[in-house]
């Protein structure tokens, strides 16, 4: 292994927000909302540097740290789909705090310091650490301890307000993560016993088929599933996610969830490339499967906006799930896999754009109407067109109706399961499609029907932040419409595809 | 049967013991301990891995033993954040069982502020 140049951007990337909330501790409450606005323009320009880093040289970034090689050190490496969840969430992060400075506004000079916005910045900021250390990770352990450095900044983050609604959901939250990350803890154990090794480069060369492995394989994954969202291990998700305050809501749907998601993607094709996983990835497909009927169907029952949105997240997280047998077994058909793989992470890119658009613009009519019941909307259309219209702009990503990316997204799935001649998951993912519309326009078909009375908002909402969530959601929709070469970045560094194979 | 294997049975009980308390006490505090003790278990087990893995002339592979340092502050930090949830939510409701399981669709409605 060579050390590249730039791969101290690695480093910046995860170091940054640290420093951060150091920072934030240390100047006190007052300066936290300060800290946070100059971390993210910083944030986002090496996010973009790492992106352009890795499509410049069409290769993986890696940096060992201190230059102790593998098996003895541990490395960070930012192949194709890193990069792009890094970028991705750079570009959210910057967002949502700009959304977020209405709600966490630091007070007007005076004696007392605010707790809730010094609690909120510097949480953001933790989490944003936390996942770009996901992101970069190239070492189990080192994988653990950021995806529990992600829970301890997240479920805060829930309870924020402290109503006894909240501290319980986020305390269902923590129980969950913390179960989940104790069975990857002992997966990785395991693996450590059978190989010697943490490394995901290093493992991928010499992983067996063997009791050992599958064991541990099977325990990670379901401590990552249970961290993720999957059906059935999903009831912890909708209270904690529509319980907390907007902006946090749209951080933990929009990106949280796709971290551990991002983990099982790194531990199938990247940790164990070369065993045989297709029968396990048909499961992990059938429960995506069935969390895209069950969250569908529990949202179109939703009486509340929050919840509603929440259960959409359910349903959507089983799209991801859908990428797994199509990829496996690359080899006998790399154009499929790839076309999965691609469809894969642009379907977690372009839900993690609309996710935080469409929270968001719930929380915008939340404000000016005073409650997010659905069936008091009534009139929303004429009041907010703006906010509306960008919620329905992300449901038509979260449909995959053209030219979204959403509906590329989709789209990918479908015709790699046809090519694969697994035709049954085109069915799930045409059915999701309408399951997906019916609540989405349960929502929009409320907003434009005249009221009894002229709908005047209780508070008046910044014609900047109804602008911000349309700038997400118009970004979920261009994503569908981008020449479809430049999702080549996707499949950099693949570890599942034979060398030779990549273009 | 070496001491390996016997504490590794040990670590795979405690891990068993751990999960059983997490899924069927509904007392928060009882799920802490519990998983406490299913964190111990794996901490066991790394011990064990330590004991296996090391090469002649060692009386142990440093590697996993820095691993279960760390693993140790971070089951740490998780019990004092769950304590601390716990205690406020005791604070707001003076109960410190998480509610039923229902669908939050089924829940009386919130008063609103």
């Amino acid at each position: 292994m060579i050390q590249q140049s730039p791969g101290y951007l690695l480093v910046l990337a995860t170091v940054l927000p640290v420093l951060g909330v150091m920072l934030s501790l240390t100047l006190g409450g007052r300066r936290a909302e300060r800290v946070a606005l100059m971390t993210m323009p910083a944030g986002l320009a090496v996010a973009g540097a790492i992106f352009a880093c890795v499509l410049a040289t069409r290769r993986p970034l890696l940096y060992v740290v201190g230059a102790w090689a593998a098996p003895l050190g541990v490395s960070l490496r930012a192949d194709g789909i890193s990069a792009a969840m890094l970028l991705t969430t750079a570009v959210l992060m910057c967002a949502i705090g700009l959304f977020a400075r209405a709600d966490f506004r630091t007070p007007r000079p005076g004696p007392r310091e605010a707790r809730a916005p010094l609690a909120f910045w510097t949480l953001l900021l933790g989490v944003w650490g936390a996942l770009n250390a996901v992101f970069v990770g190239n070492d189990l352990f080192n994988l653990y301890v950021a995806l529990e450095l992600l829970t301890f900044g997240a479920v805060p983050l829930v309870s924020l307000d402290g109503r006894a609604e909240t501290l319980a959901a986020a305390l269902r939250y923590l129980l969950f993560a913390l179960v989940g990350s104790v069975l990857y803890l002992l997966g990785s154990a395991l693996l450590y016993g059978a190989y010697g090794t943490l490394d995901v480069v290093l493992l991928s060369s010499r992983v067996r088929a063997d009791t050992a492995t599958e064991v541990a394989v099977a325990l990670m994954t379901v401590g990552l599933l249970a961290k993720t969202a999957l059906f059935p291990l999903h009831l912890w998700l909708p209270p904690a996610h529509a319980g907390a305050p907007t902006a946090a809501s749209a951080v933990l749907s929009a990106l949280v969830v796709k971290a551990s998601f991002f983990l099982i993607v790194r531990l199938w094709f990247s940790v164990m490339p070369a065993l045989p996983i297709l029968p396990a990835a048909q499961v992990l497909a059938a429960l995506g499967a069935a969390a895209i009927v069950f969250g569908s169907v529990l949202a179109i029952r939703q009486t509340r906006l929050k919840l509603l949105i929440a259960y959409s997240t359910v349903a959507q997280i089983g799209y991801l799930f859908l990428m797994f047998p199509l990829v496996a077994g690359a080899a006998a058909a790399p154009g499929a896999s790839s076309a999965a793989w691609t469809g894969g992470m642009l379907q977690a890119i372009s839900h993690a754009c609309a996710k935080a658009a469409m929270f968001m613009a719930a929380g915008l009519i939340a404000l000016a109407v005073g409650h997010d019941r659905i069936a008091g909307l009534a009139g929303v259309g004429r009041a907010l067109p703006m906010t509306v219209f960008a919620f329905g702009l992300s449901g038509l990503t979260l449909m995959g109706v053209p030219p979204s990316g959403g509906f590329l997204a989709k789209w990918l799935l479908l015709t790699a399961a046809i090519d694969r001649g697994q035709w049954w998951w085109a069915l799930v993912v045409v059915a999701g499609g309408m399951f997906t519309g019916a609540y989405v326009f349960r929502v929009l078909a409320r907003t434009v029907t005249r009221p009894g009375e002229r709908l005047v908002p209780s508070a008046p909402v910044a014609r900047g932040r109804e602008a911000l969530v349309l700038a997400l959601a118009l970004l979920s929709v261009v994503l569908g419409v981008l020449p479809f070469a430049s999702f080549g970045v996707l499949q950099i560094g693949r570890l599942d595809l034979p060398p030779g194979l990549l273009r | 049967m070496t001491s390996a294997t016997l504490y590794g049975l040990m670590g795979a009980g405690l891990v068993g013991l751990g999960l059983y308390g997490l899924v069927v006490y509904p007392h928060a505090l009882r799920k802490i301990l519990a998983f406490n003790v299913l964190g111990g278990g794996v901490f066991l087990l790394f011990g064990v891995i330590a004991r296996r893995g090391a090469s002649s002339g060692l009386g142990g592979d440093p590697v996993p033993q820095a691993l279960v340092i760390t693993g140790i502050v971070v089951a740490f930090s998780a019990t004092a954040l769950a304590v601390a949830l716990v205690v406020r939510l005791v604070e707001e409701t003076g109960m410190a069982a998480l509610p039923s399981d229902d669908p939050p669709a089924e829940r009386a409605p919130r008063t609103e502020p």
